[in-house]
């Protein structure tokens, strides 16, 4: 179609508002942010009737400043913000800076804290992969697919609120180790739970992952080679489903995740179809480790290293923490310079990273296709905005 | 997860029904009965039973049952009846009424929560009134370079189609259709091909990208799944020689044409669901890639429109499934004959003492018989069912059908994913058209040996 230039137009405007004269055959269309499929931010589409010849993606409608805001606050202080960038995600995000903050201060964490914190990890991660894989399902227009998981997050949820007393956002993990003891008797109820929430998932292949249309869909669109993941620096899930051997948890463990046999999924093809059934896989993992951190877990003891008010960080030093959150390494990079507040806080997230796959993998897309792409990057816009 | 019903309060419920009563009697004498008065000043008044009817004249004979009932008749025999209610446009809304609630409720059973439930106190089964209101009571807002007169006229056009395709749809045997054509089947080919081009028609004339490509999209997918469509239904023309829907339902009275068809139906099948725009053909209104698709730019009423001329013309493919592969209204007659005593002495009231003390005499009361007399015939043998039997056992017969054929249509939506553009054209240019074929030629073979056709054994 072509873009329309009004002659009669005497007044001039300013060059934001003014129609772009292109080729003949090629449409813009701005996806986002008021879009059902975008979130929250835009992709800049340009398609040649039903193929996508160039996409932009435009994030940043949800910039909030918590690196900047991390500098006015003590280390305490700086927990309840820092989570806020993915609440469905909130522990393993909370999770470097907890650990880069005792390296800075050198204290132990007890060891009954650090398997509390591993549940709680792992519970969020399912919850988080409920949310994205409900939005999934609802891009690809399987309604029912968005209210399964959706619905089950709920048994997630209810863990969690049991452990911290808060629905999403927790701010649980506190350097020293977590804020709270888990309630008693919550061995056996989260068992139960987690017993029942595999088998819900596990029902997800019937209706989704093994339907004819999804797999005739998704499968070769979006294909990301291993070379290219590793050139575009993606992470997580996506740099798992193009067959690249590399989880955080495994790799650099951290707490005690060396203890507990955690077994990474790998899948060769590196398409959509791939890219959204490895968050499937991580979830039933997430179940066995929790299964195995129940049965490790000293069953009393302290959770809690005190720490003093206005923690300082020790002279000027930096440390760099990361973890595998729900979309792949999550890194926090903290500098102190000796002063009740760090010098400065980095959040590296793997949404970012993976977004910068999204113009490469979409370049030559069918329009329809775009959707399964672009979700399946495992990317939460208000993350990589921080 | 518990649902917290809004306490019950009698002194409120009596409140909201005086409230109703109230406006109920504000709007019918302000606009009810001017309205009728100007339309019985300016209509021709029918003739009944040699008296020219007059308001005066009809509001006597109600409180009349000698009367009352050939009045009503008269009413169910006219044209306005045929158009406007039972085999057109009222019916069809109604169960398209019934079927956007069923679809509701049922998608809320197979996705693992509750759907509409507060309106209307029992299942939320005023939501759809509740919606149609808010719809009526929205803005309408036109995009400004908008081709304004083809932008207004394409929800009016769509609904105006859908009617048209209800009304060639025969319901009930004895021409309970309002259009009975020799050429009934191709007139439904006509009507069909009428949707892609309101459609491209709304989508160009909002002068917006989204509608644009929703209907470039639309005109592939529905100019595409017409000629398999089409096809699908040549075999049983083939084999009963005819176009007119009447008489391929009579043909149906031994056995449906699905039993020796199955490939037509499901080819059939498959094309009206892309017709439909139904999940997993749902591309033409793909939400994540395309907003609404040629949906996008309306708003209020017209966007209402638009979906009730849909759900009307997902009812009429329905019954068409049902009139060409299920026989229609074909099955056991059910319903038993009206008493002799009632129709001729007519109702005995006893009081509880035992003595009667009300006699009701119903002489016209063989309501649905195209001839009052049929029963006598009945009687004396000559005939096996009056046509009233006929005609209520045929309609509960085809509803049951359409119904079924409805839930069918609407379950693919809570179990598949939509599906793409090239993925939707190879369907129905390689797969469906071939298997159409496949359809036609074991048709022609059936014919040919002698098994069914003019001269089959069957």
């Amino acid at each position: 179609m072509t873009e329309q230039i009004p002659t009669d137009q005497t007044k001039e405007l300013p060059p934001g508002l003014q129609l772009e004269k292109v080729d003949d055959r090629i449409m813009t269309l701005n996806v986002g942010p008021q879009h059902p499929g975008s979130g929250h931010m835009r992709i800049i589409v340009r398609i040649d009737g039903d193929y996508i010849v160039d996409a932009d993606p435009d994030p940043g409608y949800v910039h909030r400043g918590e690196e900047k805001m991390a500098e006015v606050r003590n280390y305490l202080l700086n927990i309840p913000h820092l989570e806020r960038p993915v609440i469905h995600d909130s522990c393993n995000i909370l999770y470097p800076y907890v650990l880069g903050v005792e390296d800075l201060v050198g204290i132990e964490v007890p060891e009954r804290a650090k398997y509390v914190r591993v549940i709680a990890a792992e519970l969020n991660r399912c919850v988080y992969t409920q949310y994205w894989l409900a939005i999934y399902g609802i891009f690809l227009g399987h309604s029912t697919m968005f209210m399964w998981p959706a619905g089950d997050r709920e048994l997630m949820i209810d863990l969690l609120e049991k452990m911290t007393g808060a629905r999403v956002t927790h701010s649980y993990f506190i350097p020293g180790g977590v804020r709270n003891d888990i309630p008693a008797n919550f061995e056996d109820v989260c068992l139960r739970q987690v017993n029942y929430f595999e088998k819900r998932i596990k029902e997800y292949a019937d209706i989704f992952y093994d339907n004819p249309i999804l797999k005739a869909r998704t499968e070769d669109t979006g294909v990301l080679s291993s070379q290219d993941a590793i050139r575009l620096g993606t992470t997580g899930s996506v740099l798992r489903a193009s067959g690249i051997d590399y989880d955080v948890r495994v790799k650099e463990p951290y707490d005690v995740y060396e203890e507990l046999d955690v077994h990474t999924n790998v899948l060769k093809d590196g398409d959509s179809y791939a890219r959204s059934k490895i968050p499937w896989l991580d979830m039933l993992e997430s179940c066995n480790i929790i299964r195995q951190a129940l049965e490790k877990m000293p069953k009393s003891g302290s959770v809690r290293t005190k720490l003093k008010p206005n923690p300082k960080g020790v002279g000027n030093d930096e440390v760099y923490r990361r973890v595998e959150s729900g979309r792949g390494a999550a890194g926090m990079h903290i500098i102190s310079n000796g002063k009740p507040e760090p010098y400065r806080v980095k959040i590296s997230p793997g949404s970012f990273r993976n977004l910068i796959a999204l113009p490469y993998l979409l370049k030559g897309e069918k329009l329809g296709n775009m959707p399964a792409v672009y979700w399946s990057l495992n990317y939460w816009p208000v993350e990589a905005d921080r | 997860m518990s649902v917290i019903a809004p306490k019950f309060r009698l002194a409120y419920f009596l409140k909201s029904i005086i409230d109703n009563i109230f406006w109920a009697i504000i709007l019918v004498t302000l606009i009810g009965i001017p309205a009728i008065q100007i339309g019985l000043f300016y209509g021709d008044l029918p003739v009944i039973e040699g008296e020219l009817l007059t308001a005066f004249l009809a509001f006597t004979w109600l409180f009349n049952p000698a009367m009352a009932l050939p009045l009503v008749k008269s009413l169910i025999y006219s044209d306005l009846f045929r158009i406007a209610a039972f085999p057109g446009f009222g019916f069809a809304a109604l169960i398209a009424a019934g079927t956007i609630f069923v679809e509701r409720k049922m998608l809320a059973k197979l996705q693992l929560r509750v759907g509409p439930f507060y309106c209307g106190k029992i299942e939320g089964i005023l939501q759809l009134a509740g919606d149609g209101l808010k719809l009526i009571s929205k803005e309408i807002i036109i995009p400004a370079k908008a081709d304004k007169p083809i932008f207004w006229a394409a929800p009016v056009l769509f609904v105006a189609t859908a009617a048209a395709f209800v009304s060639l749809i025969p319901v009930a045997p004895g021409g309970w259709v309002v259009a009975d054509l020799d050429v009934g089947l191709l007139a439904v080919f006509a009507v069909i091909g009428f949707f892609p081009i309101i459609t491209v028609l709304s989508a160009w004339s909002a002068n917006s990208k989204y509608p644009f490509i929703g209907g470039i999209r639309a005109l592939h997918q529905m100019v595409s799944f017409e000629i398999p469509l089409i096809l699908s239904l040549l075999g049983v023309v083939i084999l009963t020689g005819t176009l007119n829907l009447s008489e391929i339902v009579e043909s149906q009275h031994n056995f449906p044409w699905i039993i020796f068809m199955p490939i037509g139906a499901i080819v059939f099948f498959t094309a009206m669901l892309a017709e439909l725009e139904r999940i997993p053909f749902d591309l033409p209104e793909a939400e994540s890639e395309i907003v609404a698709g040629w949906l996008t730019e309306f708003s209020g009423m017209m966007y209402g429109l638009v979906q009730l001329g849909s759900y009307v013309k997902l009812y009429a493919f329905a019954a068409l499934f049902v009139v060409i592969f299920l026989g229609g209204w074909t099955g056991p007659v059910f319903w038993p004959p009206l008493d002799e005593q009632i129709i001729t002495t007519g109702l005995e009231i006893s009081s509880y003492t035992g003595d009667p003390f009300l006699t009701v005499s119903t002489p016209g009361l063989p309501l649905f018989d195209a001839d009052p007399n049929e029963w006598i015939l009945q009687k004396q043998g000559e005939l096996q069912y009056t046509t009233g039997q006929l005609l209520i056992s045929g309609v509960v017969w085809f509803v049951l059908k359409t119904i079924a054929v409805i839930f069918f249509i609407l379950l693919p939506r809570g179990v598949f994913p939509r599906i793409r553009i090239d993925m939707l054209l190879h369907i129905g240019w390689y797969k469906l058209i071939g298997l159409s074929f496949v359809n036609i030629f074991i048709a022609l073979g059936l014919l040919y040996s002698g098994i069914l056709g003019p001269e089959g054994v069957f």
